[in-house]
């Protein structure tokens, strides 16, 4: 199948201006006619539902959580960019735009990331009006602060709880419709198969995790907004309950999955403190602005930190990258500490993270402050207590929150991190219209893989979540659904629907009718294993030739050994974590095949085999300028698509941090 | 570490329930309070009986999903966290500890330590949003907001929904959820035009859910991991009697 990208004539600025002015409109009276169903409850899920629903259409809402609330948008720390140019610093729509392909290393849509630009500022809009408290100045206005590796001030935030703060918006506005009898619904329920009827997306099959029961939905259209598969790596900062399978079904009912092996680690992260260990807490990126990275440079150091001496410590990034230190993007602070760590330098119990110090951040503040109240010849101890009263204004929660978890003071011993799994820029393949290749099937927010690339800058998640639902969904589908005012509701009792439903049952019969000798969690933490050391950080051509014998190898075994208590037809979280894990074990393959034939570093994605002289990732443009979209075909032979992609507007570069 | 828990078991919500008991031995200091229920879990699976079923989901402390009373207390005895943060350091060794699901009529259990806290969601149906369809909105700066308002209103904002307020209650109140939405819609000039209705019928729904009435006993604040003070109680009640007294109709 040819990929048609549907991108609009015309020049760049204005391609989404003619899209809205010539897209078909569907109006009131058959609006209410038309059923869209709308899976997870996210920025992206919520605030599409919720627009969905003021515009007229009727909205089946499903999630597996007790409230839309739980979503994990909610964790999201930093912020939202938005090109308001508020600050007069000179951000613009164009900035924004060039600084997200830029950060994506070339691997993003033109069109579409230009488009998430020019709506970025009507989120801010829209988030205020609904009462979203976004941290302000003391005129009233609202405040800015700059993030990761841009040079404009244009991230909105809320405290360090900004998706918090925005899925609450999007939640309320969800409820508000729920109330008005536009939206039903469904709790506790999770998406097990997909149903399509003459090549359209007509509806779903949706188990009740309360009662085990599998219950048919119609919709003329169906949207998932399910989130990133970070947990395919066991161990991430995504929840317990984050997962693949409404993509996963989806991709084996026709839609391609595109670029797979994308995915981003986040350099500052908690450590793993043991086996027992079931998700990984992010310690704000921004700790870096005053945190100096090291590690011993005797290897296999079995002294403290306090103990080791200043001249025998390794600043291994201020070392190598003299010019951004420190502060180098999450990719290449995560490679240099796992280089570090698998060498042998590495600290902790586990050995495997490294220090995050703070002792000359509190030093020098305790000097600036000195010299602020006049003291004269401040003792050591006095410029220390200064120091930690200023560091504490600025990062005294998160230091909290690190005392919570490893029981140690980061004032008087430093910070172990360790890079983690956290967000996922592969996804499955849309159009313009954020449109998959099944008719009618629609993927926005994290579970499509559009606008970030091979990398995503900070504060770019919740923006493109919200862009989706509330500015981009709500036009291009009625584009599709201009085409529908005449079907009428399919009954469910149509083939198609027992075919689905069977196919559901037979799987979830199959796992239960394993009755092998291990948990689920064991399975899942050994695809975790081979995930992180195989196709993480850093990946090499046999070694993901390994990892997918090995992924294969697993699942066999997992499907003759696998053992779940308790029941069909009750609430039973054991069955509910085999049918995730069963699909994360497909996609786990897919994602080391994509990164295998992927033979150039990009962004997030490093491979050993293509890299500069000194050893830093090296994109390959004349071969790899494309998405890959992987077409599912029975198991272990999926065919690959390329789009092309094309750049009218900005230039490729190389990155370079070390001047 | 070896423990004794002993844990509240429920089939179902029509199951009348009970406690179980189980030793727990090799719990490293370093576990979530948590990650020490997927241990004895896994353990159980591999006994083959059937694991404890327990709310959780982002274990970071913010989507409000899990809800245990520990030895009594909402979230246990640590302030300001969630049952997620709380670590096994903060127990000794050989200690029993008594695990239970909410108990409050309006939070029927689902199962073992789930429960149902949908009443939550249909007090914010009743009126904790502002009316604004997207494409609506004026500009983000057209709307200066009091820095001191603002701030409140996002400490307000802050709730995660776990309802630890209504288990730690006597009364069963949901006060505390509803006066922090209630507060934070109140405090900003975009929640003036609903101002009233919106107290009036969360506080009506709140009733209908069959909570209980807050009597200033102080238990809410005490367990909220997000520390919201009570002071929301008030200004709410301040709110209820100026839209109820002062009516403009």
């Amino acid at each position: 199948m040819e990929l048609n990208t549907k991108i609009p004539e015309g020049q760049l600025e204005h391609k989404w201006t003619n899209y809205k002015g010539h897209c078909r409109l569907v109006n009131p009276s058959n609006k209410r006619n038309l059923e869209i169903i709308v899976i997870g409850t996210g920025l992206a899920g919520a605030s599409a539902s919720a627009t969905l629903a003021e515009l007229g259409y009727q909205v089946k809402s499903f999630f597996f959580q007790d409230s839309p609330r739980r979503a994990h948008s909610i964790a999201a720390q930093g912020g939202i960019n938005a090109a308001k140019n508020y600050q007069n610093d000179g951000d613009s729509v164009f900035r924004l735009f060039y600084d997200t392909i830029k950060g994506g290393d070339y691997r993003s849509r033109e069109a579409n990331t230009y488009r998430l630009a020019e709506v970025s500022g009507n989120i801010i809009d829209q988030c205020v009006a609904q009462g979203v408290p976004f941290a302000r100045e003391y005129g009233g206005l609202l405040a800015n602060r700059s993030f990761g590796g841009v040079q404009v001030q244009r991230t909105f935030y809320a405290a360090g709880q900004t998706g918090q703060q925005l899925l609450l918006g999007a939640y309320s506005a969800l409820e508000r419709q729920v109330a008005m009898g536009k939206v039903k619904m469904y709790a506790r329920h999770e998406m097990v198969e997909l149903v399509v009827i003459e090549g359209k997306a007509r509806g779903i099959i949706a188990r009740n995790l309360v009662t085990g029961e599998l219950e048919r939905h119609f919709g003329h259209a169906v949207v998932l907004a399910s989130g990133g598969y970070g947990n395919v790596f066991y161990l991430s900062t995504n929840a317990m309950g984050s997962n693949v399978t409404a993509s996963w079904k989806a991709h084996k009912k026709g839609a391609y999955f595109a670029n797979p092996c994308f995915t981003q680690i986040h350099p500052t992260s908690i450590p793993i403190s043991g086996d027992h260990q079931s998700k990984l807490t992010l310690m704000s990126e921004s700790l870096r602005n005053d945190g100096r990275i090291w590690v011993p440079k005797k290897k296999d150091d079995p002294r403290k930190a306090n103990e080791i001496p200043e001249e025998e410590r390794d600043y291994y990034l201020e070392r190598r990258y003299p010019a951004f230190g420190n502060l180098v993007p999450r990719d290449v602070a995560s490679r240099g500490a796992k280089e570090r760590c698998d060498a042998g330098y590495g600290v902790g119990a586990s050995k495997q993270a490294v220090y995050l110090d703070f002792a000359s951040a509190i030093k020098r503040y305790g000097k600036v402050q000195a010299n602020k109240m006049q003291l004269e010849n401040p003792d050591e101890q006095t410029i220390i207590q200064l120091g930690k009263k200023v560091v504490e204004e600025k990062y005294g929660n998160l230091f909290e929150m690190y005392e919570k978890i490893t029981g140690e003071n980061p004032y008087e011993v430093p910070m172990r991190i360790y890079p983690a799994i956290h967000y996922t820029m592969g996804g499955l393949w849309v159009d313009y219209e954020l449109m998959t290749t099944v008719n009618g099937l629609f993927a926005i927010g994290e579970c499509n893989y559009s606008d970030h690339g091979a990398n995503r800058l900070g504060a770019s998640a919740l923006m493109q979540g919200l862009a989706d639902g509330y500015f981009v969904i709500p036009y291009t589908i009625g584009n599709y659904l201009a085409d529908e005012i005449a079907t009428k509701p399919i009954p469910t009792d149509h083939p198609a629907f027992d075919e689905a439903e069977k196919s559901a049952a037979e799987r979830i019969n199959r796992l239960m009718n394993v009755k092998g000798n291990h948990s689920v969690d064991h399975f899942h933490k050994r695809l975790g294993k081979i995930m992180w050391n195989k196709c993480g950080m850093s990946r090499n051509a046999q070694g993901l030739r390994e990892a997918i014998e090995e992924i294969r190898a697993l699942r066999e075994e997992f499907w003759q050994d696998v053992h779940i208590s308790g029941g069909t037809d009750e609430l039973n979280p054991e069955l509910e974590k085999a049918g995730r894990v069963a699909d994360f074990l497909e996609l786990g393959e897919l994602l080391a095949v994509d990164a295998l034939q992927r033979e150039e570093s990009c962004g997030a994605h490093y491979r050993e085999e293509s890299v500069t002289e000194d050893g830093e990732a090296k994109r390959d443009d004349e071969h790899f300028c494309y998405v890959s979209a992987w077409e599912y075909k029975d198991g272990e032979n999926s065919e690959l698509h390329k789009e092309p992609l094309e750049f009218n507007v900005v230039h490729l570069t190389q990155r370079n941090y070390k001047k | 570490m070896n423990l004794t828990l002993k844990v509240w078991r429920q089939k179902n919500s029509a199951d009348k329930g009970g406690f179980e008991t189980y030793p727990v031995s090799d719990i490293s200091e370093d576990m979530s309070f948590l990650e020490m229920f997927d241990v004895l879990n896994e353990r159980l699976i591999n006994e083959g009986q059937e694991p404890i079923a327990f709310d959780h989901d982002c274990r970071e402390g913010i989507c409000g999903m899990c809800s245990m009373y520990i030895n009594g207390i909402a979230h246990g005895p640590l302030h300001s966290i969630t049952t997620c943060q709380l670590h096994m350091r903060h127990f000794h060794d050989r200690e029993t500890i008594v695990v239970e699901p909410w108990r409050a009529r309006p939070f029927p259990v689902v199962k073992d330590l789930v429960v149902d806290r949908s009443a939550f969601d249909r007090i914010i149906e009743a009126g904790g949003y502002i009316s604004v369809n997207t494409g609506n909105a004026v500009d983000a700066n057209a709307i200066p907001i009091e820095k001191e308002s603002s701030d409140l209103a996002f400490a307000a904002a802050a709730c995660i929904g776990c309802g630890a307020c209504v288990a730690a209650c006597p009364n069963t109140s949901a006060m505390l959820f509803v006066s922090a939405k209630i507060s934070q819609l109140a405090k900003l000039p975009q929640g003036g035009p609903e101002r009233k209705t919106r107290v009036v019928n969360m506080i009506d729904q709140m009733d209908k859910e069959g909570f209980g009435s807050c009597t200033n006993i102080g238990e809410c604040q005490a367990v909220c991991p997000k520390d919201i003070p009570i002071t929301h109680i008030a200004r709410a009640n301040k709110e209820y009697l100026r839209a109820t007294f002062a009516a403009s109709k």
